[in-house]
Order: C-alpha cells, then sequence, then structure tokens
C-alpha cells in the first residue's frame, strides 16, 4: 500500500500529542511502519500546533505536504481552516466546532472568520464537524476532547478492530482517568 | 520488540544501551528530552548543569574519570561549549564522550538557525548525523566505539524533523564497559609543547578518520537508477527516498565529518547528474566542489529553512500536488503568556512606561508579541544584561533612566552572572529585572540551581539571587510580587531613578508547575462591565468579548487578578494584594 497521511492540529496545550501518541500505537500495533513528527516548545504556549502521523509498508518522509493529507483531525475550527491546504482534494476533515480566538482576534486585530465549516465544504472537503467538546464533557471532563475525536478518527478505519483501539487507550492514559476516556471514546465513535 | 520512539528517546536508550554512566546537559529545544528521558534509566547518573559549557566539561571530567559520558544541547547552546569543545578535541579522554546537538531548521522554537556540522570541521571533531530513531540509537552507541577507538569526543548531529519525529526501533540490552582507571599524564596539561604535540595528534586523527569514512558502515551507497545520483543525509535522505525511490541512486552519509572522498568520486563517477541534498548550509556540497565535482546544490536548493518533499519537487521543476485554500484571511495564531504567568504584569508596566526592554531567552521573549510588545531586543542567553550595560555605556542618563534587562531565573543563572558583573564592575546605573518564576519553564519545565531541587525533583543546593547579586556588588536590590502591578511600578519607577546599578527579582512560581495554587476564576460583573476593553491590554488568553462585555474562559483563568487591576469600572473583583 502507498503511504497514508493523517494530521493531527489544534492549540497548543489541547492535547494532541497525546491523541497523536495513542494513533501511532494504533497502527504500529497494526503491522503498519509508522512515522509522528510533531514539534514541541515555543508553540506550545497556547499557538497553533500540528503533528503528522504517516502509515504504510514503508515510511520515509516524517512530515506530511500541502495537498497530501488523507484526513486532518482538527481540534478547532479555525485551526481546520488553516490547514486545508494540507488536505488532499475530497479529503476527510474531522472538525471539533470549538471556538478558540487567537490573540489577534481578542485584541480585535483580526476576525475570527465565520461560517467556516460551509465555506470547507464548498472547497471540495469532505467535512465531519461535531462539537466533541460537548462530548468530552458528557464523559465527565474537557480535557477528553482529544479523546473524543479520536473516537470519531476510528470510525474511518474500519481495518482495526474496537478491541486495538480500547488497547491503545489503556497504554496511553492514566489509568484514574481510564472509565471517563473510554466513555469520552465511545461518544466520539457513535457521534 | 519493535516500538515507535521519538529520535531523543532513541538517543537516550542508545547512551544507556552504550554503557554510559554521567550525562550532565542544559536543556533546549530541540534537544531536552534527550536527558530527560536518559534520566528515568537508574543507572544513569544526569543532571541540568548551569549551562552547556560547564554541561561539557563536566561530562568531559567524568570520562577523565573512566567512565562514559555525554552532554546534550541545542545549537545554540554548542556556541557556549566551543571553548572546551575545541580543546578536549586535542586532549583526548579515558572513556567515550558524545555530545549530542540539535539543530533547528525552520526555527520552530530558536532565535537563529545556524548549522552545526562547521563545528565538527573547526573543532576536527568526527561528527555523526541519524537520520531516523532507529539510527539514533546505533550511531550513539557506535559513537562511543569511534571515541574510545580515536581518543576523540564524536558529536551526534540531529535536527528537528529527527530529534522530535517518532518511528520504529528495536531496543538491545545495556553493556557496561569496565571503569578505567585514572592515571596521571604529564601530556595531559595544554600548555606549549602538549598541545603542540596534541595537534599533531589531532591532524593525523582526522586523516585516519577520513579512512574510516570511506568504508565504513555509517555511509552507504543505495544504487538504483543512474541518471540521476544524490549526496544526502539525515532527514533530507528520507525526503529523497520519498521522492525519487528506485528513480535515483543514493549516498547516505551518516558520518558528516570528516567527509570520505574516493567514496564520493566514485559514487559520481557512476551517476550522470550529481545532486547534494542538504538542510541549511552548503557543507557537502563545498566538499565536493572541492573534490572538483559539478553538482546541483544551493543554486537549486534554499539555504533558509526546512525542506519538505513538496519543496524540493518544486525546486527540481516536479509536479507538486493540488491543493485548496480558502479566501478568508485566517488570523494567526502566535503563542502567547499563559493565563496567569507571572510575566504578564511586569511587561504590562514596562509598556505602560515606554521602557526600552532588552529581553532574553525564555518564555518571556513572548513579551514581544502584541498586545504587550514590550520587547525592544533580544540576542542570545545572558545579552539582557551585558547588552543593556553597553546601551547605557553609549546613552549615559538617557539610556539609564529609560531601560530594563528582563532575565529569567535560569538564563540568568547561564549566562547573566557576569553581565550583571560587568554592570556593577564598570559601572552603569543599570536596571536588570530578574523574572524568577521558579523553573525554566519554556523548554517544559526543567530544575535550575534557584529551584533547589535537582533534575530528577530531588533535594539540592540552591543558589540565593539576593546574596549572590550582593555578593558581585549590588546595593539595590528588591524582590516584588509580579501579580501587584503597583508594587512593580513604584519598585521600576525608583530603581530607574536610583544613582547606581539595580536589581529588581520579579519572584512568582509559574502557574504550569505542578502544585502551584491556583485560585478560582474570577467573575465578570456583567452590569458594571462598560466593555471599555482595558482589561485586554494585558493580552490574556482567557479574557475575551462577547456582545460588548468582558468575559472570563473558567477553564484558563487561575485567578491572578492582574486584569483586575486595569478595570477602573469595578467590574472585576478587586485585587487586594492577597497572595493568589
Amino acid at each position: 500500500m502507498s503511504t497514508k497521511n493523517i494530521m493531527i492540529v489544534g492549540v497548543g496545550g489541547q492535547g494532541t500529542l497525546l491523541a497523536s501518541k495513542m494513533l501511532g500505537y494504533v497502527l504500529l500495533n497494526q503491522g503498519y511502519d509508522v512515522k509522528v513528527s510533531e514539534v514541541h516548545g515555543m508553540s506550545q504556549r497556547g499557538g497553533s500546533v500540528v503533528t503528522y502521523v504517516r502509515y504504510g509498508e514503508k515510511v520515509y518522509s516524517p512530515v506530511i505536504d500541502k495537498g497530501e493529507a488523507d484526513v486532518i483531525l482538527s481540534f478547532e475550527k479555525l485551526e481546520a481552516a488553516r490547514w486545508l491546504e494540507y488536505l488532499k482534494p475530497g479529503g476527510k476533515m474531522i472538525v471539533n466546532t470549538q471556538e478558540m480566538e487567537p490573540m489577534p482576534v481578542i485584541t480585535g486585530a483580526k476576525v475570527y472568520p465565520d461560517n467556516l465549516v460551509e465555506k470547507m465544504q464548498a472547497a471540495g472537503a469532505d467535512v465531519d464537524a461535531r462539537d466533541f467538546l460537548a462530548l468530552a464533557n458528557e464523559a465527565g471532563s474537557s480535557k477528553a476532547v482529544n479523546i473524543a475525536l479520536m473516537g470519531r478518527l476510528s470510525v474511518y478505519f474500519p481495518e482495526i478492530s474496537d478491541e486495538k483501539w480500547q488497547e491503545a487507550i489503556v497504554a496511553n492514559v492514566p489509568p484514574r482517568f481510564l472509565e471517563l476516556n473510554k466513555k469520552a471514546f465511545e461518544l466520539g465513535r457513535n457521534a | 520488540m519493535k516500538e515507535l520512539m521519538l529520535g531523543n528517546k532513541a538517543i537516550a536508550r542508545g547512551l544507556y544501551e552504550a554503557g554510559c554512566r554521567v550525562i550532565s546537559s542544559y536543556p533546549g529545544t530541540p534537544s531536552t528530552e534527550i536527558t530527560e528521558e536518559a534520566a528515568k534509566y537508574d543507572e544513569i547518573y544526569c543532571e541540568w548543569a548551569p549551562n552547556e559549557k560547564v554541561a561539557l566539561e563536566a561530562a568531559h571530567g567524568a570520562t577523565l574519570g573512566g567512565v562514559r559520558s555525554a552532554s546534550a544541547m541545542k545549537h545554540v547552546g554548542l556556541n557556549v561549549a566551543a571553548d572546551p569543545l575545541f580543546t578536549i578535541s586535542y586532549q583526548g579522554l579515558n572513556a567515550g564522550l558524545v555530545i549530542c546537538v540539535a539543530d533547528d531548521p525552520g526555527m520552530h522554537s530558536s532565535q537563529n538557525e545556524q548549522d552545526s556540522r562547521h563545528y565538527a570541521e573547526a573543532a576536527k571533531v568526527p561528527m555523526l548525523e541519524p537520520s531516523d530513531s532507529e539510527e539514533c540509537i546505533l550511531f550513539t552507541k557506535k559513537a562511543f566505539e569511534l571515541s574510545e577507538k580515536y581518543n576523540t569526543p564524536v558529536l551526534i548531529k540531529t535536527c528537528t524533523r529527527v530529534a522530535h519525529s517518532q518511528s520504529v526501533v528495536e531496543t538491545g540490552e545495556r553493556v557496561v564497559p569496565a571503569q578505567v582507571p585514572y592515571v596521571k599524564d604529564p601530556t595531559k596539561v595544554m600548555m606549549t609543547a602538549n598541545s603542540r604535540n596534541a595537534h599533531v595528534r589531532v591532524e593525523k586523527r582526522t586523516k585516519d578518520l577520513i579512512a574510516l569514512a570511506e568504508d565504513c558502515n555509517f555511509n552507504r551507497v543505495e544504487m538504483g537508477d543512474t541518471s540521476v545520483g544524490i549526496i544526502t543525509s539525515s532527514t533530507s535522505y528520507q525526503y529523497a527516498k520519498e521522492i525519487f525511490g528506485e528513480k535515483a541512486s543514493i549516498l547516505k552519509l551518516g558520518m558528516i565529518y570528516p567527509l570520505p572522498e574516493k567514496l564520493i568520486l566514485d559514487f559520481a563517477a557512476k551517476v550522470d547528474k550529481l545532486i547534494v541534498l542538504e538542510e541549511l548550509d552548503p557543507f557537502i556540497e563545498n566538499h565536493c566542489r572541492r573534490l572538483g565535482l559539478s553538482v546541483v546544490g544551493k543554486d537549486t536548493f534554499p539555504i533558509c529553512g526546512e525542506f519538505s518533499q513538496n519543496l524540493i519537487r518544486s525546486c527540481l521543476g516536479m509536479k507538486t500536488v493540488p491543493s485548496v485554500k480558502l479566501e478568508d484571511e485566517i488570523p494567526l495564531r502566535p503563542p502567547v503568556m499563559c493565563a496567569g504567568c507571572p510575566h504578564r504584569g511586569v511587561f504590562y508596566v514596562l509598556k505602560k512606561h515606554n521602557i526600552m526592554v532588552y529581553g532574553d531567552i525564555g518564555c518571556y521573549t513572548l513579551g514581544a508579541i502584541a498586545p504587550l510588545n514590550s520587547m525592544d531586543l533580544n540576542v542570545c542567553m545572558g545579552a539582557s544584561c551585558s547588552g543593556l550595560h553597553g546601551f547605557n555605556k553609549a546613552m549615559g542618563k538617557e539610556g539609564e533612566k529609560k531601560s530594563v534587562g528582563v532575565i529569567g531565573d535560569s538564563t540568568f543563572i547561564h549566562s547573566g552572572i557576569t553581565g550583571i558583573t560587568d554592570i556593577s564592575y564598570n559601572m552603569t546605573n543599570s536596571t536588570v529585572i530578574i523574572l524568577d518564576n521558579s523553573i525554566t519553564g519554556m523548554t517544559g519545565h526543567q530544575q535550575n540551581p534557584t529551584t533547589g531541587k535537582n533534575l530528577r525533583g530531588e533535594p539540592a543546593g540552591k543558589v540565593d539571587l539576593e546574596a549572590l547579586c550582593k555578593a558581585l556588588g549590588y546595593r539595590r536590590i528588591r524582590v516584588v510580587d509580579p501579580y501587584n502591578m503597583a508594587e512593580v511600578e513604584t519598585a521600576l519607577l525608583e530603581e530607574l531613578e536610583a544613582e547606581e546599578p539595580s536589581i529588581i527579582i520579579s519572584r512568582r512560581p509559574c502557574v504550569m508547575i505542578k502544585g502551584t495554587v491556583h485560585k478560582p476564576p474570577i467573575e465578570v460583573n456583567k452590569d458594571k462591565c462598560v466593555g471599555c476593553k482595558a482589561c485586554m491590554k494585558i493580552g490574556c488568553p482567557a479574557i475575551s468579548v462577547q456582545n460588548g462585555k468582558v468575559q472570563i474562559d473558567a477553564t484558563l483563568c487561575i485567578g491572578c487578578k492582574v486584569c483586575s487591576q486595569m478595570c477602573k469600572f469595578k467590574a472585576l473583583p478587586q485585587y487586594d494584594g492577597e497572595e493568589a
């Protein structure tokens, strides 16, 4: 198989690194070669963050380029729009509809664009937009938004069994938050 | 067992498997996790040193004591450690020494984009360059063998995309060589005749290493189609394979200094067209040109920034994939100081009084971003103190009354102490603000000599900043709470007026440190809020305006009440000087 590309994008502090770790774990467990590339440091302080996950028979480049992503999993709406260029024409864009205003919007220098989901659809993206923050809260904590999104992502991997996803949750979240995260995953998966 | 492993963690694993026993480092993105991950092995003593020079000297000292040792740093850290590097290269070792240096092409978290490979050539020290996590383990282990066989420190050089990418590895067992006894050797004193002899030895060593480079496991030829031959290394090798697969022949260099000659010439002879693919400077390319080869290199690919598969394709005139973009302008999302960050109030006060701020390296560099826009300059670790001194020597009173240096606790210990000594010794009436948040913040919360804890969080020695500054000749040293903006303002204005040098210590722990007590989020009195947005001038990410009234994001707010001090309408709960 050719290499598949998944991007996880969001705002520093939203838990994108844990999501990519969990995804890498599942894909490796499924027998794929995997590369996960992330950026630490300055951008973690509330900046725009991106993680590249690539898998297949043999993966070389650790990064995904414009027009190459099969799926983008976005933790925030504006970030989905920012990284849209990286999506393959007709690729899948999973979006948490939560809005987090960046500093230029807070200060009034810029506006947060409206109707982004519709505009992305009009641009040809296959958009799956839901309020994953509400699902995370329903599961018991807003912090579980990353696992709720992973639950939704799992829908697009018919070849990977639910058992393997569950295994990945156990391996990557602290035991005391396990039940909460399992619930968030389930809510995302069935959303 | 196969597992996905971060490049930095893989280097730590390589250090572990090679029997490394002492690691001394200073944190710096993208190198920090090497030492943090190594510290998870009880068998390795790991420490955060005050700076990279100290770290390398300590690691070298440990090799003289007879155990395999290492030091890890970011590219600019190697500038600080360059002084010992050049002479350790001469003096030699008593056990293997590996120096890990991580470059940051694209400057994800750095102030410059320097290419560390030049240090290998300048210090005449071999350098290995892994291209994925598996090679990180392998090369690190091999580096110790090289180090001991050739009696030289060995540099392991990575870049962000190797350091911070996870790829599949298989791990091995730890093998610990016996400690080598220390024996006094008069030729180890680096002066006159000894140094002259050592230099001769180093030149001979480089020749021996070139012979090794011609035929070693680090450098390999992957023959494919011979119409194009690509000489490459590191992450550029991965891009080359991604784009060309078998449609080109590749000479992959894992040993980047010294470079082979015959191996390159033989490879060049087998291909029609030669491309050198490398990020940043034309290091391999210049070597090829010195060998008389004609290559496609920096005439085609950029020196600035990171590579990617599309960038290389478009440089070579190859087809790239189409992509779509929205017409709307997507506002940037720059990093910001966290809600409740103790630095925020200080920068607001500095802005309010239009002070020239010579900043430094750390989270507080974010004080330069809107709406605070309160940093004029920064250069490198510690320059806020020494640079301010020079500025004031040029500007006189006009500078002294309107300028400050701003430096964090860890950066101050790293390189600020000598700078404030320049101020007190050579006498400018400069004012330096030490932002003491009890942690090394930007790199992800490492302990430092001012925190009273060591790398593992155990009790350790603690530098007393006030006593230190006093010992360095300061009489005016005051401590302020940065949540109390009136207190900060009074201290600032009085110290700028003072006819002698001053230190203001702004002391409050980083809100992100585990265990820092947060107050409940504040609530806005919507009846009193007039929507004037005065509270938004401090640039707190927890504050926004909805329907003409301020609202506070309760998931972010920690109740510091710095914003309350901006509100004239009592719409925010009053700050009464209490401890948050």
